[in-house]
């Protein structure tokens, strides 16, 4: 029973970490642009293709590095030409035209690359169990953790050290005041929109390794995303960690308890959340409104 | 002249059963877009009119669904009892829930809606031995309607269906014009054109957004109980926001500031998917483009390019 719960604990947070990767892209666009990116993911399930595609070439490794930073680019050119001419409009238009690209690029990557999912192989170095007692704690799962935390250290020094960042800090609670400072912010939000599809397309790499390719997959983790921004609370990407992560574990221990109402107890805790601290865990005080 | 025009919409829709087939339509798809029209207006009811995204809007649409489904499986063989019943369903949870997020704004209560919406989905789909699942939930049909000296067969005779629907479509479209036409129609429009006035004003905004929300709800429910009429069928994919979405670019695409424009944006929506997914597998790509141009292009829909430009 202790090995179950413990095992069931391990996935949540691995799944939960998933989530996290996803969610602070998506909270990053969201703060900054106003923008529910709802192509999300659909951008890792373009992150997971391209690093397909490159890994006989570049490796496992290679393609972990260089997919990402491809998929990015990607998102900057539809954020240049797109979503750039929706930025001053109602956010209902910016929300349909990323509705639309969840579309056309679960539909182009089962063009191009089949409908057929995709097994995707691991290097032989992170296939292994760690130890024989805990034998879901393969190398990759950890690794997986090990990556998802390395990204959310970078990223909250990046957002914290560098001007940049603090800029973005600063865009998402005054936006009007950080233009007026004389900041281009055209430039912060296509860097803050290529920053948050960097994080999708990763999230798409390193889940391919676990759960294989499909041009589906993007969507069914894009929900846990969402609720983990709410509960974490709009605005706050600490927040947001912090929710993905609660949602995760709280999945996974509901996993052990009661299967099929793993997915019901992230709503469960959501409905909670907006009942008693509508703001959600760290959200700021009107930042929701 | 609008008078005109509007009559014209309606001889058309009741003719629709005789000049379709020469268009290559045929009744059923007609009494589906109208059903999904309704759907599409009780968004906009809340969209066009109210200036709150509902992005989770199927999510009671789709319980109307359940709700007149297993309302005909389980309690009686009566359509009316059905539609009563699915309408109660979705109206009163979207009550119940709406009461949680009417706080939220702009994109937040979009979020917050699809989150919530979600949960149906998942409980449709989940609990099986009630709801058939994936599967959807079958075993039921809609029943003649009984109204002693008149009998209508909307089971097998087609064109008695699309009337019936036609009906309810014209009773329902006359209470939301009715509602928008009242002074609380014109609060709601005020608190669109300018919350922070209105709310000076001294209006309370959130019982206002409310109340318009819970409204739209039990539209939409009564839709989806219709639909549920139409297919004899409720399935999961009638909770998912894919389908909010559909509705919401429906109401973008006929322009969502025009009482008509969603029946218009449905008509093309319906018929344009209908035609795609006939002669390509790849219709997800083609419904996508369509949106991203709608969106990048004809914001204000079809009927805001036909009218005077104003300011947005």
């Amino acid at each position: 029973m202790t090995t179950l719960l413990l095992f069931n604990i391990t996935n949540g947070l691995i799944i939960g970490a998933f989530y996290v990767l996803m969610a602070l892209g998506l909270s990053l666009i969201l703060n900054l642009s106003n923008v529910i990116n709802f192509a999300h993911g659909g951008f890792l399930v373009i992150g997971g293709y391209i690093a397909w595609t490159l890994s006989p070439y570049l490796g496992f490794w290679g393609s972990l590095i260089v997919a990402p930073f491809l998929t990015a680019i990607i998102g900057l050119i539809i954020e240049r030409f797109m979503i750039r001419r929706l930025y001053g409009r109602d956010p209902l238009y910016s929300l349909l035209l990323t509705f639309g690209f969840a579309f056309i690029i679960e539909d182009g990557t089962r063009y191009i690359w089949g409908a057929q999912g995709k097994p995707v192989s691991v290097p032989a170095i992170l296939a292994q169990p760690l130890s024989y007692d805990f034998f879901f704690l393969t190398g990759y799962r950890v690794f997986m953790v090990a990556v998802v935390a390395i990204a959310v250290v970078v990223l909250f020094v990046l957002l914290r050290y560098t001007r940049a960042g603090v800029r973005i800090r600063a865009g998402t609670l005054d936006l009007e005041t950080v233009a007026a400072l004389g900041v281009n912010v055209r430039a912060l939000r296509s860097l803050n929109f290529a920053v948050g599809i960097y994080l999708a397309g990763l999230s798409g790499v390193l889940a391919s390794g676990q759960l294989g390719l499909e041009s589906t997959m993007g969507t069914g983790l894009l929900m846990p995303s969402f609720i983990a921004i709410i509960v974490g609370g709009v605005g706050s990407l600490t927040g947001t960690l912090l929710g993905g992560l609660l949602i995760g574990v709280a999945s996974g221990i509901t996993t052990v308890f009661l299967p099929q109402a793993s997915e019901a107890v992230m709503y469960v805790i959501m409905a909670l959340v907006l009942l008693i601290r509508p703001r959600g865990l760290l959200g700021e005080e009107g930042m929701m409104t | 002249m609008r008078l005109a025009v509007v009559a014209g919409m309606w001889i058309l829709l009741a003719l629709a059963p005789f000049w379709m087939p020469f268009l290559g339509g045929y009744t059923a798809l007609g009494t589906r877009v109208l059903v999904l029209a309704l759907a599409a207006m009780s968004v906009n009811f809340l969209l066009g009119f109210t200036g709150v995204l509902s992005f989770g809007h199927a999510a009671w649409f789709g319980l109307g669904a359940y709700g007149c489904g297993l309302s005909l499986k389980f309690l009686a063989f009566s359509t009316p009892l059905g539609l009563l019943m699915g309408t109660l369903l979705g109206g009163v949870a979207g009550a119940l829930l709406g009461a949680l997020m009417v706080h939220r704004r702009g994109v937040y209560f979009a979020m917050v809606t699809i989150a919530f919406g979600q949960v149906f989905y998942y409980i449709a789909f989940q609990w099986s031995s009630l709801t058939g699942g994936d599967d959807g939930l079958r075993g039921f049909a809609r029943q003649p309607i009984e109204l002693g000296f008149l009998r209508f067969d909307i089971l097998h005779d087609d064109r008695a269906f699309y009337y019936f629907v036609l009906i309810c479509f014209a009773i329902i479209v006359s209470i939301m014009g009715f509602i928008l036409r009242s002074p609380f129609g014109h609060t709601l429009i005020a608190i669109r054109e300018n919350e922070r006035r209105a709310r000076f004003l001294g209006i309370p905004i959130e019982r206002h957004i409310w109340i318009a929300f819970t409204l739209s709800c039990f539209f939409m429910a009564f839709a989806g109980s219709l639909y549920a009429l139409v297919n004899n069928f409720a399935d999961p994919r009638g909770l998912h926001y894919s389908l909010s979405g559909d509705f919401v670019i429906m109401a973008v695409m006929g322009g969502m500031r025009s009482f008509w424009g969603p029946l218009l944006g449905a008509v093309l929506f319906e018929v344009l998917q209908d035609y795609i997914s006939s002669v390509t597998v790849n219709w997800m790509s083609f419904i996508g483009m369509l949106v991203v141009v709608v969106v990048l292009f004809f914001p204000r829909g079809i009927l805001g390019l036909v009218r005077q430009p104003r300011a947005a």
